[in-house]
């Protein structure tokens, strides 16, 4: 039994409504507890902000298409490199990671759970065992889902139920976390050359429109009970105008809303928020997103951030890719998965004198304040495609404080500022708003119960950063709280201090979270199924589900299906 | 002047990024031999590897003299900005990879990747050298981006790759692939050339002095020209011009020696 204490931190723990208050946290064999024994080692946190442990809803660290980004950039690799201690190990990456310095680096920030959001299925094994190979942090795999041709076919066919039932199978044979969908309908055209350019543009061979994908799923994960609603990259992303198709991939699933819980999750937004007809005159579709957010409650989204930086676009959306291949020339990968998705990586560096790279830049941040509710709106950078995640510290520093956006807009492209809506929001956030989209946020967006608060129960994921909002305004000091995000104080992970002053102090691992969803109709695939299989995969039906031994750390979430 | 002379035979591969007149500047020979190097997978420090001698003589701008075979260390000048490095024997890979000024004098052989991704000064090699001369680093395509790299004997394949700006003169033969991917800049190679030069060029200057195996299929003759011009100074020709490469829409300039390769007069008649 082993137990700690956090004394006199200024805690911030939004879902427990804790704003900077003076107070202790006790832990106990890696949960957050009433009390502990005198004996119990102290951690002395006075003078410094307590908040739960940093919490990634969309971070693209394992699978398929980063392990080919890395073998495409070795020059990428070459600029970062780690060392190898007595306790760490070497590592490589600037965009790109390996998955040793991927969690250490997550850690060294006070980050202890990481969600990758985009993997294949039939990618899964080779994801799990990347996600068993990167330390210090809890994390889950979203599989592709929107293009998957079973659940097409049950759409086109309104199957909702049977559908319902499949999915639930998926999940547990790729061992998912969420459905992810990625340009619905788009994908499954890639295939033959084509895409789709709205969500009502009918899929080749199917007959059916994204719009009714999205929905379908969206139905199909209400019917779960999933822990997370559907997690979308929407169609047209990178286009100018697509804005529209964003607000009306939000508008689709309007109806489907319960009560005031979100069910359906928009990702990286900042790259479907694009006003105007070209690249010419490319603004920001930040207010008009952002109003219906602030007037709507059934959707959540993350910000997708642009950092000026030499960085890596990778993403599931192959034709978004090819495009991107043609706008700068540069090397890039095609990637077709068999059936069931497409991929494309491409190198891309984001330049603060370019209008374009300087707008996006903008967009993000323009709605992270401009959204009213904190709760609506987190912070990802979509790593790597807006930056690498290390760049998180300068982001809460742009959020916090308006004179840490300034210095970057003095800098900015002289049409992009002119444009930009910056200069006019005042708003700073809180650390409390900051722990809101940081950690609080997406805790509750991805239902983990058991994280992003420091309640009696919860684990006890922790950071401490060594930042004292009673005797400085870290919007005034912001280069200071950029430096604090940078290297936690201490970083707990399970109960146990993992980093002192920004340092590993102890290599440990995390769980990998899936889903097991019961469902009282049968799960089992059908003959049909297994002849497609045959028929259609390089995989036999037989060798496709993964075992929960294959995981590392296999950490199952059950849920009681409606079907 | 600082003077480093290897205490024995290095058998390990050596990361010898400290060895550089930025570095050196303004330090005693004991500060010198405290500074960190890697020897294989061992951290050492200069002093246990080299002999360490200062001239008290010694000015802002350093000069590193080393006498002895060092073709087991890496990255020797690489970044520096000024001063000078004479080596008086072999250097490894990666010699003056993105200097910024400076020079380097080698009087035996290079490794491969001497001067990528070099910027400003010069590479001055007596011997031969190894690949990717004055190339960008794998994956890269930002290659040597100004200064200038003189080897008197032969260099390998895939000299000056990417290369953006500046000159590389090869007083001897060089391999196959010169100039590959070349934005811009000037390539001369005084002896015999394994063929493929320029290969998706599309901009910059190729002069082939000696033989040449082969001249790509994607370039076109231009004209014939009874010199051209190289770093200022003017090499006598003929030569046949050719434009290319046109798989890459590019602009690129290769010169060919006329009298070193009769079999090319098959293209006078698209003249």
């Amino acid at each position: 039994m082993t137990e700690l204490i956090i004394k006199n931190g200024l805690v911030y723990d939004p879902l427990n409504r804790i704003n900077g208050e003076k107070m202790d946290i006790c832990i106990r064999d890696g949960k957050i507890v009433e009390a502990v024994k005198d004996k119990a080692n102290v951690v002395d946190a006075s003078g410094m902000v307590v908040m739960p442990g940093g919490i990634d809803i969309h971070s693209h660290i394992a699978g398929g298409e980063v392990d080919s980004a890395r073998l495409l950039r070795p020059e990428d690799h070459v600029k970062d490199v780690e060392v190898k201690t007595a306790l760490t190990r070497s590592g490589v990456g600037y965009s790109l990671p390996s998955t040793f310095t991927t969690g250490y680096r997550y850690s060294k920030m006070g980050y202890t759970t990481v969600m990758n959001p985009s993997m294949a299925p039939l990618q899964a094994r080779h994801t799990h065992e990347e996600l068993s190979d990167t330390p210090m942090i809890d994390k889950a795999t979203y599989p592709l889902l929107g293009d998957w041709w079973f659940s097409l076919e049950h759409i086109r066919d309104g199957l909702i139920k049977e559908n319902a039932a499949h999915i639930a199978w998926m999940l547990k044979a790729t061992r998912g976390y969420a459905i992810k969908l990625v340009n619905p309908g788009g994908l499954e055209a890639w295939g033959f050359g084509r895409n789709v350019h709205s969500i009502d543009d009918p899929v080749p061979n199917f007959g059916i429109t994204p719009r009714e994908i999205i929905r379908g799923l969206c139905k199909v994960n209400t019917l779960l009970n999933l822990p997370h609603t559907i997690h979308l990259h929407t169609n047209n992303l990178g286009q100018p105008g697509n804005y529209v198709t964003a607000l009306e991939s939000m508008k689709c699933v309007e109806d489907l809303a319960r009560e005031d819980r979100p069910v359906m999750h928009i990702t990286h937004i900042q790259f479907c928020a694009f006003k105007g007809e070209n690249w010419g005159n490319l603004s920001s579709g930040a207010e008009e997103i952002s109003n219906y957010i602030n007037n709507h409650s059934h959707v959540t989204l993350d910000m997708g951030q642009v950092v000026f930086s030499d960085t890596t676009t990778l993403t599931a959306d192959g034709p978004f890719q090819y495009g991107l291949y043609h706008l700068t020339g540069n090397k890039w990968v095609n990637h077709d998965v068999e059936t069931e998705t497409s991929g494309g990586i491409v190198p891309f560096t984001y330049k603060r004198s370019s209008a374009v790279h300087a707008t996006q830049w903008s967009i993000a941040l323009e709605i992270a304040l401009l959204i009213k509710d904190p709760w609506k709106i987190l912070m990802t950078t979509d790593h790597p495609n807006g930056g690498p995640f290390t760049s998180y510290p300068k982001i809460m520093a742009w959020l916090i404080s308006k004179g840490a956006r300034e210095k970057v807009l003095s800098k900015i492209n002289k049409r992009a500022r002119k444009k930009s809506l910056l200069p006019s929001i005042d708003r700073e956030l809180s650390l409390y708003e900051l722990a809101v989209v940081t950690r609080a946020g997406q805790a509750k967006a991805l239902g983990l119960k058991q994280k992003g608060h420091l309640g009696v129960g919860a684990d006890a994921d922790i950071a401490v950063y060594n930042i004292n909002p009673e005797r400085t305004d870290p919007a005034k000091k912001f280069v200071a709280a950029r430096k604090a995000f940078n290297r936690a104080a201490y970083t707990i992970k399970s109960g146990q201090i993992v980093v002192k002053d920004g340092e590993i102090v102890k290599p440990i691992f995390g769980k990998t979270y899936w889903v097991d969803v019961k469902t009282s109709m049968p799960q089992d695939v059908n003959d049909d199924i297994k002849k497609k299989f045959r028929e259609y995969w390089t995989v036999e039906y037989e060798n496709y589900p993964i075992r929960e031994g294959f995981l590392h750390a296999p950490a199952p979430v059950t849920v009681k299906a409606e079907v | 002047m600082i003077t480093l002379i290897p205490k024995r035979v290095f058998k390990f591969p050596i990361e010898g990024k400290n060895i550089s007149p930025d570095v050196f500047a303004k330090k005693s020979a004991k500060q010198i031999a405290a500074l960190e190097i890697w020897e294989g997978n061992r951290k050492v420090s200069i002093g246990d590897l080299f002999d360490i001698k200062v001239d008290s003589s010694s000015s802002e701008e350093a000069t590193i003299k080393i006498e002895g075979n060092v073709g087991t260390v890496r990255n020797i000048g690489a970044g520096m900005s000024m001063g000078q490095v004479i080596v008086d024997g072999d250097v490894g890979m990666h010699l003056g990879e993105e200097m910024k000024g400076g020079s380097i004098i080698v009087s035996g052989n290079a490794g491969s990747w001497a001067g990528s991704q070099m910027k400003d000064g010069t590479i001055e090699i007596k011997g031969n050298a190894g690949d990717y001369i004055g190339a960008a680093y794998r994956g890269s395509t930002k290659g040597m981006n100004g200064g200038k790299i003189i080897i008197h004997g032969n260099a390998g394949h895939e000299v000056g790759c990417f290369m953006r700006k500046g000159v590389i003169k090869i007083l001897g033969d060089v391999g196959i692939f010169a100039g590959i991917h070349m934005n811009n800049g000037t390539i001369f190679v005084q002896g015999a050339s394994q063929g493929r030069a320029g290969a998706q060029m599309t901009n910059g200057k190729i002069v082939l002095a000696g033989h040449s195996e082969d001249v790509m299929p994607t370039f076109t003759i231009e004209d014939i020209k009874a010199k051209v011009k190289v770093d200022g100074e003017k090499i006598e020709g003929p030569f046949y011009r050719f434009t290319g490469d046109l798989a890459d829409n590019g602009k690129g300039k290769l010169y060919v020696s006329k009298t070193k390769n009769p079999y090319l007069n098959s293209y006078e008649k698209y003249l």
